[in-house]
């Protein structure tokens, strides 16, 4: 996946857990759990339909590496 | 002949409007099938029917704003005590016209519900009769979206399902009248429409029409989004200073190792999808029930002067909704469900809380609550007692911290657990033991 394909599936799946976060609002460096007030469900909503839409499970040991857009990005684009 | 009331969803309710009838007259309904659904400051909700027979009248019109208690529908025992006939076994929908009783259409009498010129165009082209129509625009007028719906009810009798089902259906494309319903009565779910749409393409033929409830949704939204959180802050605020004005509150804390729980939480999760893993909060959750039946001093209610414990545990859990504001709806007898369960509830619960669509029971009832400011990232939370019930436990954040044991100095996952209680019931003693078996419990994972 290049990294514009994991952006765009982070800002969709972003959108599908919590629609009322203003795209504008989101860049690099947003923390998920207190930039945008995702709480565990909904990250584990987040992390679920980017298993069903990219296809890639993240394991619970590598949820400390996707806390951040940034890293949400990049992991996706290293391992999709 | 009995009458469906407008119920309390609440310590805090004193009103309800009706936003929707999920029967009409002639319909018959089992306890338990939903009947109507019911806007409160809070929440929207599903509330079902607690008697057998035909409705025979509804006797408040959509729309409509009426104290707790009053009667909002008829229900008839026997088919025969009702003024209409008895509804067919089989009605061919072609031969029961049943034109709209007088109820729903007393407050506007004659005049048809106003409607846009390409509407009518539609139901002319799709040969909809307009006039039984209630539109669900703006000042009531019809909508494609009313006509769509009305040919689909026409077409295969009537298709039971939820507001959000047919706003999502809507939205897709997808038509309510091919679905089959696994929700309650039959009634067409949001996931059933979900699932009708991934299963074939989106309608190809409808573009135009899906677009414009779209566009009227997105405008109306942010009014009524604001209208709804100040209504809802206005109910937290009215509850809440009840219950400090009312409830001598005591408060303790104590911090739990989790390092067993936490374990035994990533073993598991490591050997499943991610569908099916499990978040602290569901442990805590759990771990909160089974002490709250260990220890029933804080599970129940207060009312009339007295204590009554609750043998069931229904738990409530405060959910934080996006848009500001908080419902703590309940999982009912959270003390029997395995964690597993439990998970499953939980985040139902929440997306329903969130997507406003809890049904009566779960707002009513919980016999005691739990706060999980956790993910917040605060430490500890000392909440306020729901009245009537009589207990409120606190979860803060899972961290790291230094351990002390056995002489030794570590570094383990703990958590804050606290507990606000109503000292007309219970004492610091026996908080401090509920406290303390939430921590046992905690050690043993793998039996919770």
């Amino acid at each position: 996946m290049t990294e514009l394909e994991a952006r765009k599936a982070v800002r969709a799946a972003i959108g599908k857990v919590a629609p009322d976060v203003d795209a504008e609002e989101i860049d690099d460096g947003s923390r998920l759990r207190q930039d945008l007030e995702l709480d565990s469900l909904d990250f584990l909503r987040l992390v679920e339909i980017i298993a069903h839409d990219c296809g890639l499970d993240i394991p619970e040991q590598d949820y400390p590496a996707v806390g951040t857009i940034k890293g949400l990005v990049g992991y996706l684009a290293a391992h999709g | 002949m009995g009458d469906f009331l407008m119920p309390s969803l609440g310590a805090d309710m004193d009103h309800g409007k009706v936003v929707e009838w999920l029967v009409k007259p002639g319909d018959y309904v089992r306890r338990g099938d939903l009947v109507a659904v019911v806007d409160t400051d809070k929440t929207t909700m599903d509330v079902e029917s607690f008697q057998e027979g035909v409705v025979a009248d509804l006797l408040v019109a959509i729309g409509q704003t009426v104290p707790v208690g009053t009667p909002l529908a008829r229900i008839a025992q026997t088919p025969a005590e009702t003024g209409h006939p008895a509804p067919e076994p089989t009605p061919s929908p072609e031969a029961s016209p049943t034109p709209e009783p007088a109820p729903p259409t007393k407050e506007a009498p004659t005049n048809e519900a106003p409607m846009a010129p390409p509407v009518r165009h539609l139901a002319h082209q799709l040969g909809v009769d307009t006039a039984g129509i209630r539109g669900s625009g703006k000042n009531g007028a019809v909508t494609r979206a009313d006509v769509e719906h009305a040919r689909a009810a026409r077409r295969g009798g009537r298709t039971r399902s939820s507001p959000r089902a047919r706003g999502l259906a809507a939205e897709l494309g997808v038509e309510l009248a091919g679905i089959s319903g696994t929700g309650p009565g039959g009634a067409v779910t949001e996931s059933d429409v979900r699932r009708s749409a991934g299963s074939r393409q989106p309608a190809p033929s409808t573009p135009t029409e899906v677009k414009a409830p779209r566009q009227e949704a997105a405008t109306a939204k942010p009014a009524a989004a604001g209208e709804r959180v100040a209504s809802l802050r206005r109910a937290v605020g009215t509850l809440m200073t009840r219950s400090k004005r009312t409830i001598p509150h005591y408060y303790l804390g104590t911090t739990v190792d989790l390092r067993a729980s936490l374990d035994w939480m990533q073993s598991v999760n490591a050997r499943r999808p991610v569908a099916d893993r499990l978040v602290p909060s569901a442990l805590l959750l759990k771990a909160a029930a089974l002490a709250a039946r260990d220890v029933p001093d804080v599970n129940g209610f207060y009312s009339a002067g007295a204590f009554r414990p609750s043998a069931a545990v229904h738990l409530g859990v405060a959910v934080a909704l996006r848009h500001g504001g908080l419902v703590a709806p309940a999982i009912h007898d959270a003390d029997t469900l395995t964690v597993d369960e439990l998970m499953k509830k939980l985040r139902d619960l929440v997306g329903r809380a969130r997507a406003g669509r809890l049904q009566r029971a779960e707002m009513a009832d919980p016999t005691i609550t739990v706060t999980n400011l956790g993910d917040l990232g605060v430490e500890s939370v000392y909440g306020v007692i729901y009245p009537p019930q009589v207990a409120l436990v606190g979860f803060g954040r899972v961290m790291e911290q230094p351990w002390a044991q056995d002489g030794l100095l570590g570094v383990r996952p703990a958590v804050v657990a606290t507990l606000s209680a109503d000292h007309r019931v219970s004492d610091g003693l026996r908080g401090g033991r509920y406290l303390a078996r939430i921590d046992e419990l905690l050690q043993q994972p793998e039996e919770l």
